[in-house]
């Protein structure tokens, strides 16, 4: 296929694989030492991988696995989530280009590949070191548990001679350990300075490229679909060839049993950014999709809110500067400017207009809805004015059913895939019978279940509530006019609320407590609560998230007032 | 909260496991089975060193299932448990046991002894050490089993006896079963416990084959052993064993002293008091007054003609002779202060003349001489009665109004 050197025998270009992974001379039957992976591009090349295949691989193993390193494997994963990407509408340039560029880069960085003193290079160090040590001595051989129980632990672990030569030869400790070569090494070396690399972190430099492209998905949205299984994530590792086998230490690698967290992915992302020494990112300007005026037009829409909002997020973005370039725009490593969650802003944005318009102190809001009521019932022409409480209730009732779908999906979430795993080749027999016999109880049992469960999955969409105007019961509001709550002063329009309450007075300091304010349901009106729980449903993340960016959005907002009279405690007139 | 985004491995099968419990307890066994298809997964990773691992879990919320659901079969069920067995080495037996009482209690007795026979003959290392208890338990319902074998063998010798056919292979078949059952009953009886069914069983197979005295001492330790527990069933037995064979009142009657002191409302103290009313020694006699009395103190015995009976001719026959009126005080003592309302209300006069006209009789005399002959209670009844026409109540009135001073003296 790809091989297209001639036989060194016959001197034809007709090329086989043998099951062993060599190409063999289809003409002359005679085999060649140069293994598949030289030439394959599904690996994507990389100088160490070369070096290795030009001589250093090693025989197969008994089993018909190679020898394979765990960056191999996370490779692997992003390349799968690349394409998962392309499949749900990214440009192409994100696999071929950007992830392709960042990963290597990360290669080099941590010195993995790419460098002359590869890491792989230590790992034959320490055979070394260890042949000098007494031979009738009986090395301690770490205990499989001992080793998983380290690696729970993030703590430093030594590296020193004395502990790599009370391993036995690194060879046989990693077929008892894990598949990979270094799968052992990697989980115990000390990793600070080298940002070791995880299966959150994948998704953190899927973001990161989505981010390069300004591609029009959110965290929020990639975390979503990761969730929903468009993105691979959980059981990835079933998308390796054959010949890599999984086992022991690897499991703690690439095994994922949670779904991934938007703040850890986030930080990580950050931290990736600054490790890889990237500039500046391309500039997000008001025309892109992740720009605060645009998200605020997404989520409107997406909570059926009055597409007139728009003019008052558009005007809070504008006063406290939010839409500027200089602030959207992510600068690696400038610790100075605080970092842009684009979901979570947008959103905290549409909160705060809420509470200036309806002030949300479980009062105000109904009052303003009872008026708007009377005025639609008593006047049919020129459409309908907004009606909070109309809104509240058809909200309500879909979030209720939404979350409730939600809440059984995480019920029957299921974590296992048609590939087992094993930590050792002693536990195989017993994983495989184990498997079967879910299977088995799972037939039985599903055939009693009565409905049949639908196997595929949700078609995946940037909008998980949609309204439509077309709908004759009047459910949509997006075209609902806000002129029973505004009036007209000096030529502008504000609001007829003259009053606003603050979220909090002072903002904590993230460095001592990670959070900027703290959020409990009960301090807060229950339509506030309401309107967070709404946004953190789409968002996916906790309504104290939310929470904390819209106090800081506030902070900024009222920043004049703040500084000249803090003796307000809950009102404050605007 | 319930709304929380994040979700691990752990959680999400807690979560599954409310959802489960949530649809069992509204007996929605489709919901049920739906969510326990997600729940099984997590049998791929038992680590957990909490109390309940998920293959237990399984095994009993998967046998709540079948057993209730409607397109469940014994097939089905079979083919589940023998899955179960496979899977958690230190539940082995206690499964086994669990099948047996269920193809048990679904009619399939030859069923049942195979498993439990199949169990019996498992070994696993130090596990069957441990597990002791649960073999114990399996051999003994063997035994119970083989007793029943027994007991139909022993049906059919006995018809065939009658009909002059005389069976060797069955006689020989019913001895061995005799011989199995015997060994398992008599091993677990030895251990501290309540085993009713088990010691009948067993005193059955003994007294058939003559072996009284093994059967009075099994019957003996199993009441009087402190080590095992408080059980009025196996003064009942002894009890019943003595009377069987003819043993004197002085037994019969020791016998019966604790389940009075356990089971004070027992239905064989309307026995025991007619014999210790007999009795000759004074104390016996005042015990009599005491066991009849409490027994009376219990809703069930309300309307029992048999224990006023008993009660209105101790009370009687102490009224006459005028001597142990103290009894009667003393007895009455703590009780005149409810005994009116529960036993003799004019309500209860009413209904018990209407329904009962004997249990109304005994009644009367009792509530006579206890709440003198101007109480409710007598009035109404023996004026009713006299008004029918009825003798005894006559006699009644007469009896009554002559030993109205007793009535002051007890009550003074």
């Amino acid at each position: 296929r790809d091989f297209n050197e001639r036989c060194a025998q016959c001197s034809e270009v007709n090329w086989g694989l043998t099951d062993g992974g060599r190409f063999y001379c289809r003409s002359c039957h005679s085999v060649t030492e140069r293994t598949r992976e030289v030439v394959n591009t599904d690996f994507i090349s990389n100088a160490r991988i070369q070096t290795i295949s030009k001589g250093l691989r090693k025989q197969e193993k008994t089993d018909g696995g190679c020898e394979w390193y765990v960056c191999e494997g996370f490779q692997l994963v992003l390349k799968k989530q690349a394409e998962a990407l392309e499949a749900l509408g990214v440009c192409a340039q994100m696999k071929d280009e950007i992830l392709c560029n960042f990963w290597r880069r990360y290669l080099q960085k941590s010195k993995q590949a790419y460098c002359n003193r590869p890491a792989g290079e230590t790992v034959k160090a320490l055979s070394v070191c260890d042949s000098s040590t007494d031979v009738d001595s009986e090395p301690e051989r770490p205990s499989l548990l001992h080793l998983l129980s380290l690696s729970e632990s993030e703590g430093d672990l030594q590296t020193d001679c004395s502990f790599a030569s009370s391993t036995s030869k690194v060879s046989e400790s990693t077929s008892v350990c894990s598949g990979s070569v270094d799968g052992s090494l990697y989980l115990m070396k000390n990793q600070k300075e080298k940002l070791r690399m995880t299966m959150p972190m994948t998704l953190s430099f899927c973001y990161m490229a989505l981010l390069w492209l300004r591609e029009p998905m959110t965290l929020s949205d990639l975390l979503r679909f990761v969730v929903e299984g468009h993105i691979p994530y959980l059981n990835v590792f079933q998308h390796f060839p054959e010949k890599m086998k999984l086992c022991g230490l690897d499991l703690k690698i690439f095994c994922v049993e949670s779904w991934p967290v938007y703040e850890e992915v986030y930080n990580k992302m950050l931290e990736l950014a600054a490790f890889l020494d990237l500039p500046r990112f391309p500039d997000i300007t008001d025309s892109c999709f992740l720009h605060p005026d645009m998200l605020c037009m997404k989520y409107l829409m997406e909570a059926n809110l009055p597409d007139e909002l728009h003019n008052w997020t558009c005007r809070v973005v504008k006063k406290i500067c939010i839409g500027e370039v200089d602030f959207l725009t992510l600068v690696p490593g400038n610790k100075s400017t605080r970092n842009v969650k684009y979901d979570v802003l947008a959103v905290a944005v549409i909160v705060v207009v809420l509470k200036l318009l309806f002030l949300l102190d479980d009062h105000y809001e109904w009052l303003l809805s009872d008026f708007a009521e009377e005025r639609n019932k008593n006047n049919k022409e020129g459409g309908p004015y907004f009606e909070f409480k109309k809104w509240y209730k058809v909200i309500k009732c879909s979030l209720d059913v939404e979350q409730k779908k939600l809440d059984e999906e995480r019920a029957k979430y299921l974590w296992r895939c048609e590939k087992p795993l094993f930590y050792s080749a002693k536990k195989k027999s017993k994983v495989l019978k184990r498997r079967q016999m879910v299977v088995n109880l799972q037939n039985q049992f599903g055939k009693l279940s009565g409905s049949v469960r639908p196997a595929e999955k949700p078609n995946p969409s940037s909008f998980q509530l949609s309204w439509s105007e077309e709908n004759t019961d009047g459910s949509c509001f997006h075209g609902h006019s806000l002129k029973g709550i505004l009036q007209e002063k000096c030529g502008l329009l504000t609001a007829m609320n003259p009053d606003y309450w603050l979220c909090t007075v002072k903002l904590c300091t993230e460095k001592l407590c990670g959070h900027l304010a703290h959020y409990r349901e009960v301090d807060f009106p229950q339509s506030y609560h309401f309107v967070l729980r709404l946004f953190s449903f789409l968002l996916r993340i906790q309504p104290s998230y939310i929470h904390d960016e819209v106090c800081v959005i506030e902070h900024k907002l009222f920043n004049k007032k703040l500084c000249k009279k803090p003796k307000y405690n809950t009102g404050l007139r605007k | 909260s319930s709304h929380e985004h994040k979700l691990n491995f752990k959680k999400s099968k807690e979560v599954c496991l409310s959802y489960i419990q949530d649809a069992m307890l509204q007996k929605q066994w489709k919901r049920a089975a739906e969510f326990l298809t997600f729940y099984i997964e997590s049998l791929e990773k038992d680590f957990s060193t909490e109390y309940m691992g998920p293959s237990e879990m399984i095994w009993r919320i998967g046998t709540e299932i079948l057993c209730h659901h409607s397109h469940s079969n014994m097939k089905e069920f079979n083919s589940f448990i023998e899955q179960m067995k496979t899977l958690g080495v230190k539940r082995y037996l206690k499964v086994c046991l669990e099948h047996a009482f269920h193809l048990l209690c679904n009619g399939l007795i030859d069923e049942a002894y195979q498993n439990l026979s199949l169990a019996e003959s498992w070994r696993f290392g130090e596990q069957t050490a441990i597990q002791d208890k649960e073999m114990k338990l399996i051999q003994a319902y063997r035994g119970l089993l083989d007793y029943y074998s027994w007991s139909k063998q022993k049906t059919i010798l006995l018809e065939h006896g009658q009909d002059g056919f005389e069976d060797l292979s069955v006689e020989q078949e019913m001895h061995s079963c005799f011989r199995k059952a015997a060994v398992n009953l008599r091993e677990i009886i030895k251990i501290p416990g309540v085993w009713d069914l088990f010691v009948k069983c067993y005193v059955d197979l003994l007294e058939f084959y003559g072996d009284h005295n093994e059967a009075r001492q099994v019957l003996n330790e199993y009441a009087y052993n402190s080590k095992f527990p408080a059980n009025p069933n196996a003064h009942v037995y002894l009890y019943q064993f003595l009377k069987r064979h003819g043993e004197p009142k002085k037994s019969l009657i020791s016998a019966l002293k604790i389940l009075h002191d356990i089971v004070p409302s027992h239905e064989l103290m309307i026995d025991f008091n007619t014999m210790l009313q007999k009795s000759k020694k004074r104390r016996k006699r005042r015990l009599g007054l005491e066991v009849i009395f409490a027994a009376l103190d219990y809703a069930g015995w309300k309307e029992s003609v048999k224990a006023w009976s008993c009660l209105a001719r101790q009370v009687k026959q102490i009224a006459i002779s005028e001597k142990h009126l103290d009894w009667i005080k003393q007895e009455w003592n703590s009780r005149k202060d409810w005994w009116p309302a529960f036993h003799f209300s004019r309500y209860l006069a009413k209904r018990n003349w209407q329904e009962n006209e004997s249990l109304s009789y005994e009644k009367a005399l009792v509530a006579g001489i206890l709440l003198g002959k101007d109480c409710k209670y007598f009035k109404y009844v023996s004026h009713q009665g006299c008004k029918a026409q009825v003798k005894r109540f006559r006699m009644l009135k007469k009896f009554v109004n002559k030993h109205n001073p007793v009535y002051l003296r007890i009550s003074g």
